[in-house]
């Protein structure tokens, strides 16, 4: 099968909807006249007039304007340009987008997609380097996709374009160059659906985003040690998918959550709970979380890889529980 | 004139060379994550801060270091805070785009576009009615940040409370790759001024005594306690948004047109003219910043990374953490 890189598998998803659906629209900073600062428009650059735009740093609207453009029969794809910067817009974003159509008593759909870069990159500092998906998960009202491979994330923007709920997609930037297969022909990923990303028997880590390559990095640095891990791939937090997980549980007994968000009150304290609630006579070792230490991101290279998690801490975290 | 016009000269040279190498540095791979040059916009820094006191206070942007140099900064501190080393300014936590010094006055570079708005207001708000002094604060930020809330929203506030802000729209054409009148309703941005009941001006950004005087009026009617002043430097940004940047949105050709009309060639020009600069005493300028620069890189270089504990201090004055 042909690999293109995650950026690429983006682009291509909505390029294929922009043009199967003229009332999508993608707007944002910094997209139209270089195809975006991480090349996820580069496909769609001088194909659609009118429906690709640059607009001013004015973020309010940039995301109010999503509600309106919506309710007014379009399909905006909205780019938040930093996953930090959605906070300069972030009343219309929980409290106009999020609530609107539940206020309403459900008259119309918010087919509404906010999607960008998050997470970090490599010494951008505090206002560059964030994971906020779990504020969204806490928020009632939108859907949260955040994939870790090229070929899903074209399979969850495929569904993302043809949904008809707001949804939030969130993208790593250290993803956006890794590489993956993903076939010509169509095809679309639901949400809530997890994907095991690796089999095994021992010890079960679920994870999203850049934080599942690095466990399966540590999966087959366990197996060396003969320990059998398998790794879930959330790819998306509302909905997820529970029933994989306790599957899962009552298979392994053994459970690590890895994040790249902090690990305080960060969406592995949901899932464990709820493991806790549903499956706690299936687990033969307390739950550990993996998160960013709960800080602001610093620069300097050294702190930021001490402030982050890698493969090293599940590796670390695994054999904590199978030493019990 | 009280100005000593060789000063300003020194001082938009070493903003240029700081810059320069910073650029150069970055390039081998010296320091980490972004670095936005301040090359061709000296003056406009070096004009406002000839008129500033040490006690009044700056706020900054990602495009900083030229705001730090004019307002006095330790050029040993700054590059070591952009090598991400412990004896930077902010022990290696913010980098280039957080530089920050609040003995200096300088109450932050700012990731955020517009972040500093509200807090030169706020710092406004203390000087009027809590200091009750004749200090002033000067808000520094992109043509591309007028389009944003904070801007609309602040201004508003300087005018109702009569603040001694000093509001400085660098207009360089671009907010990263958006050209300016694509994005903003009006040319002048200086014009806004009038939606807010200020006084608005718009100044030649490359000729530095045009931004002195303009400065010095706007500066004195704020100490005087007559409020807030909106001054548009019209310059341009000769390097790319960040080092790096592909410069697609932009010809070569433009470029070079405006960099014969760079301020630092400009102000020797009328400087040899006037018989106030000679070769030998330019030459000794640039020999004097050079060694500056020189003996600044090489603390940086000599000084040690901070250690990964340091990740976990200074959030909270108590330093004790509370990393659970
Ligand atoms: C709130 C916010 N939105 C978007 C960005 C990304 N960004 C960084 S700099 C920049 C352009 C800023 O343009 P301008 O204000 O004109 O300043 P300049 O870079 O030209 O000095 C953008 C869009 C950001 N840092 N903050
Ligand atoms: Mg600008």
């Amino acid at each position: 099968m042909r690999e293109i890189t995650f950026a690429e598998a983006i682009c291509e998803a909505l390029l294929e909807e922009m043009e199967r659906d003229s009332t999508i629209f993608t707007y944002g900073e910094d997209i139209a006249k270089q195809g975006g600062i991480f090349g996820t428009y580069k496909c769609i650059l001088g194909k659609f007039k009118d429906r690709i735009i640059d607009t001013p740093i004015s973020e309010e609207v940039i995301y109010g304007s999503a509600v309106g453009a919506a309710l007014a029969g379009a399909r905006p794809v909205v780019e938040f340009h930093f996953a930090d910067f959605i906070f300069t817009g972030m009343c219309s974003v929980v409290n106009q987008i999020m609530k609107i159509r539940y206020m309403s008593g459900g008259q119309k759909k918010l087919p509404i997609i906010l999607r960008g870069p998050d997470g970090i990159a490599r010494a951008a500092a505090a206002h560059h380097s964030q994971s906020i998906e779990t504020i969204f998960m806490h928020v009632p009202g939108i859907k949260v996709v955040i994939p870790s491979t090229p070929y899903d994330a074209k399979g969850l923007m495929k569904t993302a374009l043809r949904s008809d709920d707001p949804v939030i997609f969130f993208e790593h930037k250290r993803l956006y160059k890794t590489k993956g297969p993903v076939p010509e022909e169509e095809y679309f990923i639901p949400f809530g659906k997890a994907d095991v990303k690796k089999e095994g028997k021992d010890i079960t880590i679920i994870a999203t985003s850049r934080m599942v390559l690095e466990s399966l990095e540590a999966a087959k640095e366990l197996e060396n040690e003969g320990i059998s891990a398998e790794v879930i791939d959330l790819r998306t937090l509302v909905p997820w998918d529970k029933e994989t997980v306790i599957n899962s549980v009552k298979k392994t007994h053994k459970v690590i959550i890895a994040h790249e968000t902090w690990r305080r009150a960060g969406w592995g304290a949901e899932i464990a709970a709820t493991i806790y609630e549903e499956a706690f006579e299936y687990l033969d070792a307390p739950i550990k979380r993996i998160g960013a230490r709960n800080v602001p991101h610093p620069f300097s290279p050294p702190l930021e890889d001490a402030v982050i998690p890698h493969k090293e801490d599940v590796i670390k975290a695994a054999k904590e529980i199978l030493s019990l | 004139m009280g100005v000593n016009l060789l000063d300003l000269y020194e001082t938009m040279v070493r903003i240029r060379l700081f810059d320069t190498k910073a650029e150069e540095l970055f390039l081998q791979g010296k320091i980490p994550g972004f670095i936005h040059s301040y090359v061709g916009e000296e003056a406009v820094a070096t004009g406002v801060s000839a008129n500033l006191r040490p006690d009044d206070y700056i706020t900054s942007t990602h495009r900083g270091h030229g705001h730090m140099i004019a307002k006095g900064a330790d050029l040993k501190l700054m590059m070591a805070e952009l090598y991400g080393k412990k004896t930077g300014y902010c022990k290696g936590k913010g980098g280039s785009m957080h530089i920050m010094d609040f003995s200096l006055g300088v109450l932050g570079a700012n990731g955020v576009v517009g972040g500093g708005i509200p807090i030169a207001v706020g710092a406004g708000m203390a000087i009027k009615l809590v200091r009750k002094s004749d200090q002033v604060v000067v808000c520094y930020f992109g043509d591309g940040a007028s389009n944003r809330g904070t801007f609309h929203e602040g201004l508003n506030w300087a005018s109702i409370y009569k603040l001694p802000v000093i509001f400085v729209c660098e207009n360089n054409m671009y907010a990263s790759t958006a050209y300016m009148p694509e994005t903003t309703s009006v040319l002048d941005i200086s014009a806004r001024a009038v939606g807010y009941n200020m006084p608005g001006i718009s100044v030649d950004g490359n000729d530095v005594l045009a931004v002195y005087e303009a400065a010095k009026e706007a500066i004195e009617r704020a100490r005087r306690g007559e409020g807030p002043t909106l001054i548009e430097a019209k310059t341009y940004r000769l390097k790319g948004h960040f080092v790096g940047d592909p410069e697609l949105y932009r010809t070569k050709d433009e470029v070079k047109r405006f960099w014969e009309k760079e301020p630092i060639g400009r102000f020797e020009k009328k400087l040899f003219e006037e018989g106030i600069l000679t070769e030998g005493k330019k030459r000794e300028i640039w020999e004097k910043v050079e060694k500056e620069i020189e003996e600044a890189i090489r603390f940086a270089e000599e000084s040690d990374f901070p250690p990964p504990e340091d990740a976990l201090t200074d959030l909270f004055v108590d330093d004790r953490g509370y990393d659970y």
